[in-house]
């Protein structure tokens, strides 16, 4: 694996037959299908922003052409902020996203170091069952969970997530992170060794430096996991100053027979917002956690 | 002191520490208490007694839960058979010559990473029945004459959660087959097509062949995740119509919590287990096949 994004893409495509391609043949094979996918995939946000925006008289009526807002408002959003939780939702997340993601990457190092690098009796069958671990699904584990989290007294807290978020975020980030120190030539590691530094040293001053692409690739899609996380905070937590996003939309803003559409569609765009945000900025670390994962 | 800091395998152990700690405590030990759970007739706030097979028995004759294994697996084939067909082609779409490559591989990406609780909401409201902006499209266009019933109709549902499946699945096989793509040498392409292989020829012969093991660990990740699905369904339809979209997840989801026999939701939880490994197998030979591709490397 790269020990940084792919930047050094492979020549794209068949590069050297372009000249056997002409230009509406180009059109209906790509281009065409191209925009469609395109189209279909991001439809959902574009309908997502014009329901949020439209106000609840223009969401009802027939008239008109629903891809379109006349009169638009903000009324959705200020319902969240200042007539829900909506806010402390948001800061649930944010808190629990980073304290699991910042635990998680931490204990994922120094494992993954000890896997890769120290070579300890057994750290093969360790490495796998990592892998094993990685592939274990949430929906199997939530009820056994359920009862564990009840019994150490953390039931309906932020520790019930952020002590079980890791259960996800440590095999994915440890084996993501092996990839990364297995590219790390052995021999830097030789000579400090030689120069009398302690493994911490190295562990330190020498591995961490030339992982740092690794952990970022790591902590995003760690804090994007744990932000998407559903089912164990549904099942966890049961008051709703504690809920994060994802369940405080599902389970309060959804109330009897009406749906409040605005507000539904205006909360999961504020909730989306953030991760889409930190995904722009860090789009290729997170292809190559994403891809690296797989490709091992 | 010093010595024992610098002997590798005390260091190892002490570094596996943290990570080994929460995963035996929230990983290891729910999986086998689960188990356990599943031959119990546990409640919620109450320990369970053992009760042997009790549990599978009732589920076997139970119709809910019948219908749940053939929704699964109905879900997980046919969502699994499009993401893939429609994957493959996005890669392949997306690994030839385009401007702006860059910008519509993130942009494919997003349904993937955004929540997919609060993307399953955005569903859930263009399939409602009275005011869907499908079916007023569709309408418009003279395609139909009443609003289609996408959640009240057990077919239409099963179907209309497989679309929003599909369509948070697919970004994520094309982005990683778009991967595998890109290692695959031009010249290869180009010394097929001085054989005179045709574009079929050389996507059947070429691609094909030097794509499969990575198309065995995605699919084996895709497959994984459909089986165990719960978010999507949970928010758009909560198993309904008749249960007629229920999954094994979300099944034992409503058994366990809201209706309290935590026994009975980790029995179906365990039910899933067969399934997850015969699919970790699966991954398991699609890798060793890898090995042997590149000449036997480690």
């Amino acid at each position: 694996m790269a020990s940084e994004p792919d930047r050094t893409e492979v020549v794209p495509g068949n590069e050297g037959m372009r000249y056997l391609e002409s230009v509406p043949r180009r059109l209906v094979t790509l281009y065409l299908p191209l925009a469609i996918f395109v189209i279909v995939l991001l439809f959902p946000f574009y309908w997502m922003v014009m329901t949020s925006i439209k106000s609840n008289g223009e969401l009802l009526s027939r008239e008109g052409n629903p891809f379109w807002v006349i009169h638009p408002t903000l009324e959705h959003f200020k319902h969240l902020v200042f007539e829900t939780q909506y806010p402390e939702w948001m800061w649930n997340t944010v808190i629990v996203s980073v304290v699991a993601t910042f635990t998680s990457l931490a204990a994922s190092v120094l494992a993954a170091y000890a896997i890769e690098r120290l070579r300890f009796h057994g750290s093969k069958q360790v490495g796998l069952a990592i892998f094993l671990a990685y592939l274990v699904p949430p929906s199997i584990l939530f009820i056994p969970l359920a009862a564990i989290v009840f019994k150490l007294g953390l039931f309906d807290t932020r520790w019930a997530l952020i002590l079980t978020y890791p259960t996800f975020l440590i095999p994915f980030c440890t084996w993501l992170l092996m990839g990364y120190f297995r590219s790390i030539p052995f021999e830097l590691e030789e000579c400090a060794l030689i120069d009398g530094a302690t493994r911490w040293q190295i562990l330190v001053k020498i591995v961490l430096p030339l992982a740092v692409p690794g952990l970022i690739s790591a902590g995003i899609f760690a804090f994007t996991l744990s932000w998407n996380e559903f089912i164990y905070a549904l099942t966890f937590i049961s008051s709703s100053e504690v809920k994060t996003v994802p369940v405080g939309v599902i389970t309060e803003l959804v109330e009897g027979d009406v749906y409040h559409w605005g507000a539904l569609m205006a909360g999961a765009l504020l909730g989306s917002l953030p991760v889409a945000i930190m995904y722009s900025f860090f789009v290729e670390y997170y292809v190559s956690g994403m891809t690296g994962a797989v490709k091992e | 002191m010093n010595r024992l800091f610098n002997n590798k395998h005390f260091l190892g152990m002490l570094f596996m520490l943290p990570a080994g700690v929460l995963l035996l405590v929230f990983l290891t030990y729910p999986l086998g208490l689960g188990t356990w759970l599943g031959f119990t007739d546990a409640k919620i706030g109450r320990a369970g007694h053992w009760i042997g097979l009790d549990n599978f028995q009732y589920l076997v004759g139970d119709s809910v839960a019948r219908l749940a294994l053939f929704n699964t697996l109905f879900y997980t084939v046919v969502a699994s058979a499009l993401k893939f067909a429609l994957g493959l082609w996005l890669a392949l779409l997306l690994n030839r010559r385009l401007p702006f490559k860059s910008f519509f591989r993130a942009v494919i990406l997003l349904p993937f990473i955004v929540p997919t609780a609060l993307s399953a909401i955005a569903f859930w409201w263009m399939y409602d029945a009275q005011f869907s902006v499908l079916s007023w499209a569709l309408e418009r266009m003279g395609l139909i004459h009443t609003y289609i019933d996408f959640l009240g109709d057990p077919w239409n549902a099963r179907f209309s959660t497989i679309a929003a499946n599909v369509w948070r699945g697919v970004p994520f096989v094309a982005i990683c087959l778009l991967a595998g793509l890109q290692t695959i040498s031009p010249s290869l392409y180009e010394a097929a097509a001085l054989d005179g292989a045709t574009p079929w020829q050389r996507f059947r012969h070429v691609t094909l062949p030097l794509l499969t093991p990575i198309i065995a660990v995605v699919m084996t990740f895709s497959v994984l995740f459909t089986f165990t699905d719960f978010q999507l369904i949970y928010v758009i339809t909560r198993g309904g119509p008749l249960n007629a979209t229920h999954l094994m997840a979300t099944l034992s989801f409503q058994r366990a919590i809201p209706g309290g026999s935590l026994g009975e939701g980790a029995a179906l939880a365990t039910l899933m287990i067969p399934f997850l490994l015969s699919a970790i197998l699966f991954s398991y030979f699609g890798l060793q096949r890898r090995k042997w591709q590149q000449g036997g490397r480690d």
